[in-house]
């Protein structure tokens, strides 16, 4: 049964395994209208609850089996692999499902007499649709033509998220892992801390750099070509179409799948650059993004789920790539994937006890160098002995 | 009218083109664009960044 090898092959046949993977998004997208239909055809409303198990349940367990994927397309092939329209093509095919599975669900929940417990399932169901939805918003408003930043303007009205792509690529790459970022969070900070200073401070830096990019056109903040606006009207046209046919028992639905879709946003980003600093130097600005300066995750199963954006050090230091040829690279590594690491954060003592020494482990033990939570400064630096000479080694 | 190309990703300002969605009409000179201003593409880089890129391709 032995084949000859052929020598020497000058252009290496390189093969995609993941390539017909790329689909899980999409099927995630709809899995709660996939709840929805499942509970009209059996009767049974534990389906309703089918997109947050697979999140908080299914996704962890399925990490753990399947592990962390460390091979990288090599060189040679990554023109060919970010020009294969395949790879465009998922994504734009990610957006109207948004669209649909926001619209069921709101359909569903005004007509479908659930109980509050399934009335909860299908929001938080939509809540993480949404959160992909701010992925997949993520990928394409990095993407250098027009048509796809409008794109993503459309994909994020569905979260109510417009000022995403304005305040990501504009802010947050800029200012990622320094002290002042509202989207990088410190060591010591908890979740709930980062997400009270990250959610007004990203709207906040938004609107400044989006008035300022106008004002050199000579153009106020309030004019039709402000990009958050145009975003938000959409959001306005579909909540309040919502709310104009099915009336007020959507309320408490906007309001979870809202914000908890804001939190799926906000926990990624605390995860993605817990306590880690680039330097100030000696000319006084910080030093470039590198790879460290952000967490990786190779854990296959999540990584398809979420476009490899857990691949996060590498779009950091490369952020026009496209998600298909994010490269494991050499960086500090989370414990788990996503979906295991947002439940760790949302007991902080948890979270801290398993990433406070792996941020120190960055640094060699010194803790002078790590971006720490200013109120905690004085008692962080104490406990891991800064300010004695020698101490800090490790 | 000169170039610069931002060594990060390659992204090209060229004076005599601009970057309207960015606010500079064609013809704004590279010493007017503010020295705060980072790569629209990739943001890794600033203006100090950006090193002059051939005009004549």
């Amino acid at each position: 049964m032995s084949r000859a090898p052929i020598p020497a092959a000058p252009a290496v046949a390189y093969r995609d395994d993941k390539r017909h993977w790329w689909w899980l998004p999409l099927f995630v997208a709809i899995s709660p209208v996939l709840g929805i239909a499942l509970t009209a055809s059996t009767g049974q409303a534990a389906w309703l609850w089918l997109t947050p198990l697979l999140w908080y349940l299914v996704l962890p367990i399925a990490d753990a089996l399947v592990g962390r994927d460390r091979r990288n397309p090599p060189d040679a092939v990554v023109p060919t692999l970010e020009s294969d329209r395949y790879y465009k093509f998922l994504v734009y095919a990610s957006v109207p499902l948004f669209y649909v599975t926001w619209i069921v669900a709101a359909w569903a929940l005004a007509t479908q007499h659930y109980d509050w417990i399934g009335y909860l399932g299908v929001s938080l169901a939509v809540a993480l649709t949404n959160g992909l939805a701010l992925v997949v918003g993520h990928e394409i408003g990095h993407k250098t033509n027009r048509f796809e930043k409008r794109l993503a303007q459309i994909v994020l009205a569905v979260p109510a998220y417009g000022h995403f792509s304005a305040e990501h690529n504009r802010g947050h790459h800029k200012d990622v892992a320094t002290p002042d970022d509202p989207a990088s969070s410190r060591f010591g900070e908890s979740l709930y801390a980062f997400v009270l200073r990250e959610i007004p401070g990203a709207l906040g830096r938004a609107w400044h750099d989006e008035r300022q990019r106008l004002a050199r056109s000579g153009k106020g903040p309030w004019s039709l070509s402000n990009e958050l606006l145009q975003s938000f009207a959409i959001t306005a046209v579909l909540y309040g179409g919502a709310l104009a046919v099915w009336g007020a028992v959507l309320l408490p639905f906007l309001l979870i799948s809202t914000f908890w879709g804001w939190q799926f946003l906000s926990t990624s980003n605390y995860i993605e650059h817990y306590g880690l600093l680039r330097q100030r130097l000696p000319d006084g600005r910080f030093e470039r993004c590198r790879p460290e300066h952000s967490w990786n995750a190779d854990h296959v199963i999540s990584n398809l789920m979420l476009y490899h954006l857990q691949r996060h050090s590498d779009h950091h230091a490369r952020p026009t790539r496209c998600y298909q040829v994010l490269r494991s690279d050499r960086a500090p590594e989370l414990p788990s994937g996503y979906p295991l690491c947002f439940t760790l954060a949302y007991f902080p003592p948890l979270w801290r006890a398993v990433m406070d020494p792996r941020v120190l482990a960055v640094y060699g033990g010194d803790v002078t160098r790590v971006n720490i939570q200013p109120s905690k400064r004085a008692r962080i630096l104490a406990r891991y002995g800064a300010g004695q000479p020698g101490a800090a080694g490790g | 009218m000169a170039r610069y190309r931002c060594p990060g990703c390659g992204h090209v300002y060229d004076e005599q083109r601009g970057n309207p969605h960015e606010g500079f009409p064609p013809g704004t000179r590279w010493a007017q664009v503010p020295d705060d201003w980072a790569c629209p593409d990739c943001a890794v880089r600033d203006k100090a960044d950006f090193v002059p890129a051939p005009g004549d391709d």
